[in-house]
């Protein structure tokens, strides 16, 4: 618990940055603060809705149309007239307000995937997105966090958003993962030990050992999933590697900031990663998690390798190692999704898209793909997906009555060899 | 303000895939996503809306995507209220942004499934009609009983700024 009133040299990362961004000297949790915002992002399925919104608010133009950001990814190229339609409403707002970044298709990729490599996300930020998993950004030092179309349209119009506080939970890990246990398989282990509701409203700082050995690709997965533990921000304090990272990205100013010494969290949880196996999430929830040596023999007939959470480079890469010199099990589809137009493009030069094809997995472009439940491998009645993606609730991927396991790319690309959900570790 | 409604009985956890599936969201007509609301869980709700209702549910109603279609497919489908024992952030701002009345409480043991409720959100007074019994639900913050009141946040928006 927090005792009393606390110097200004004791705050964590998540309130010095609320701080820098409201004006304030300190802030504490629970205190409501109104927040100037750094960049807004918003894609084409939520788009619509935030025009509609900023319209009925009435201001003519956005409040800096340098600091949004608009990436179309959810449903592209679009899969219906309809979608088509909505894009060019954002596509003709992005004109008319001169929006400075928009990455258009074939321009980009998956908002969340865009945003770290283009340079967009810097530590110390305050970022928005119309889209749940702008948790993602907290991966480089940054506080960012979902809202919705209204708050979006609120924030396009004012550059400022009310916020709450929240309280932070640190997550200390240590131990160095085994072979084939990655960062996607440490997030559903702490998603299974605090709950989908663990961390609502809350704040996942995740740091030891194990997070600053992880490279920024697999920080990216870990604060992604914050959010299915309900979380506003899951956030890892930058350090030399967030750095080289934003300065091969931005000739902008970077000024990080990072928790004081003795900063106070309002609770701390050790895990040690030592000894994971690879995990896996079982329907309908996120936090229905366990090892995989306890959900092994369960028949697919589809795998998906993409998204968010698992589409980059790191991602195909421990897919290939599988896939390599292997073939999808017949009645298996294998889709795979690389993140964006540059990861596809170092997947292509690495040979990582030669060894999919070999195996006889399907490669689309850069986008969400069939994560969303619209296009691009979405699932019949009573069929069984192994996706590298986020959610596995009911109709999640299509069908009310087809079911979907979370799992790392490696056990999505060894249950597609094997045609049931299947260990990495069993694979050479 | 004062709304009331037939109880509809939700779990714990329930998700915006299943109160508005994703397929769905180019649906922009709030009539048109009324028509699949809670499709996920339970098809028949929109007919059971009719009347109007009141959602009372468990644990972290509405998590998942930050989709502000979940509250709008409930509210056009005449939902009146949603009562849960919690709610997960993106949809509690969402709904007091878009004007669907929600609050925090505990009905579990104390509302079935058809009970007519009656609700005061400004006090947060439940009243189960059917079992004449009142509780206490968890008042609404400041700041989201005055953009309610503002009408929304766009209104609450345009008042800050001076624009009506």
């Amino acid at each position: 618990m927090r005792a009393g009133r606390r110097g200004i040299e004791r705050l964590n990362i998540v309130e010095k940055i609320l701080a820098r961004a409201s004006g304030e000297k300190e802030v504490s949790p629970g205190q409501i603060i109104d927040a100037k915002v750094d960049k807004a992002m918003m894609h084409d399925l939520t788009g619509p809705r935030v025009i509609d919104s900023f319209r009925e608010i009435g201001v003519k133009r956005v409040w800096d149309p340098e600091r949004i950001i608009v990436v179309f990814d959810h449903d592209v190229p679009p899969s219906t007239i309809k979608a088509a339609e909505l894009q060019k409403k954002v596509r003709n707002f992005v004109r008319e307000q001169g929006i400075k970044y928009f990455y258009d298709i074939g321009r980009g990729g998956v908002c969340h995937v865009v945003m770290l490599e283009k340079g967009h996300v810097k530590p110390g930020e305050l970022i928005v997105g119309a889209d749940s998993h702008t948790v993602t950004y907290g991966a480089l030092g940054a506080f960012a966090t979902g809202v919705g179309a209204t708050d979006m349209a609120a924030v396009l119009a004012t550059g400022s958003i009310w916020l709450r506080v929240p309280e932070t939970l640190k997550f200390e890990v240590s131990g160095k993962l085994q072979k084939r246990v990655y960062a996607k398989d440490l997030i559903l282990h702490i998603i299974g030990m605090i709950g989908a509701e663990g961390a609502n409203y809350k704040a996942m700082l995740f740091s030891g050992q194990t997070i600053r050995d992880l490279g920024i690709d697999g920080r990216a997965t870990i604060c992604n999933m914050s959010i299915e533990a309900g979380a506003k921000v899951g956030i890892i304090e930058p350090d030399e590697k967030t750095i080289k990272y934003v300065k091969e990205r931005t000739g902008e100013p970077i000024t990080p900031i990072r928790s004081d010494e003795d900063a106070e969290f309002t609770k701390v949880y050790e895990i040690d990663a030592s000894r994971l196996e690879p995990q896996v999430a079982i329907p309908p929830s996120v936090d229905n998690v366990k090892p995989v040596s306890e959900v092994g023999g369960i028949e697919i007939q589809q795998g998906f390798i993409g998204t968010c959470t698992n589409g980059r480079l790191d991602d195909l890469r421990a897919a290939a190692e599988i896939l390599k010199g292997r073939r999808v099990k017949d009645g298996v589809r294998l889709v795979i999704i690389p993140g964006s137009q540059e990861v596809y493009d170092h997947a292509l030069k690495e040979g990582l898209i030669e060894i999919f094809i070999k195996a006889g997995a399907i490669v689309c472009g850069p986008g969400c793909g069939p994560c969303i439940g619209i296009s691009r491998g979405v699932l019949a009645d009573d069929e069984v997906c192994i996706s590298s993606a986020n959610r596995n609730f009911v109709g999640r991927m299509g069908s009310p009555k087809s079911k979907v396991y979370l799992a790392s790319p490696a056990t999505v690309a060894a249950s597609a060899i094997k045609g049931k959900i299947t260990d990495p570790r069993e694979v050479d | 303000m004062r709304v009331e409604g037939k109880a509809v009985v939700y779990g714990d956890n329930i998700d915006t895939d299943v109160i508005i599936p994703g397929r769905y969201l180019v649906l922009q007509e709030p009539s048109e996503l009324a028509k699949h609301a809670m499709e996920g869980v339970d098809p028949n709700f929109p007919q059971k809306a009719r009347e109007g209702v009141i959602i009372v549910a468990g644990r972290n109603f509405g998590c998942g995507s930050s989709r502000e279609e979940a509250p709008v497919a409930l509210k056009h489908a005449n939902t009146k209220c949603v009562i849960a024992e919690s709610f997960a952030r993106i949809f509690y701002r969402n709904a007091i942004n878009i004007g669907l009345p929600i609050l925090e409480a505990s009905l579990r043991d104390k509302v079935s499934e058809g009970d007519l409720l009656s609700v005061d959100l400004v006090s947060g007074i439940i009243e189960n009609k059917t079992r004449g019994i009142k509780i206490q639900a968890k008042p609404l913050p400041p700041l989201a009983i005055e953009i309610i009141s503002a009408g929304g946040l766009t209104r609450y928006v345009r008042k800050k700024l001076g624009l009506e």
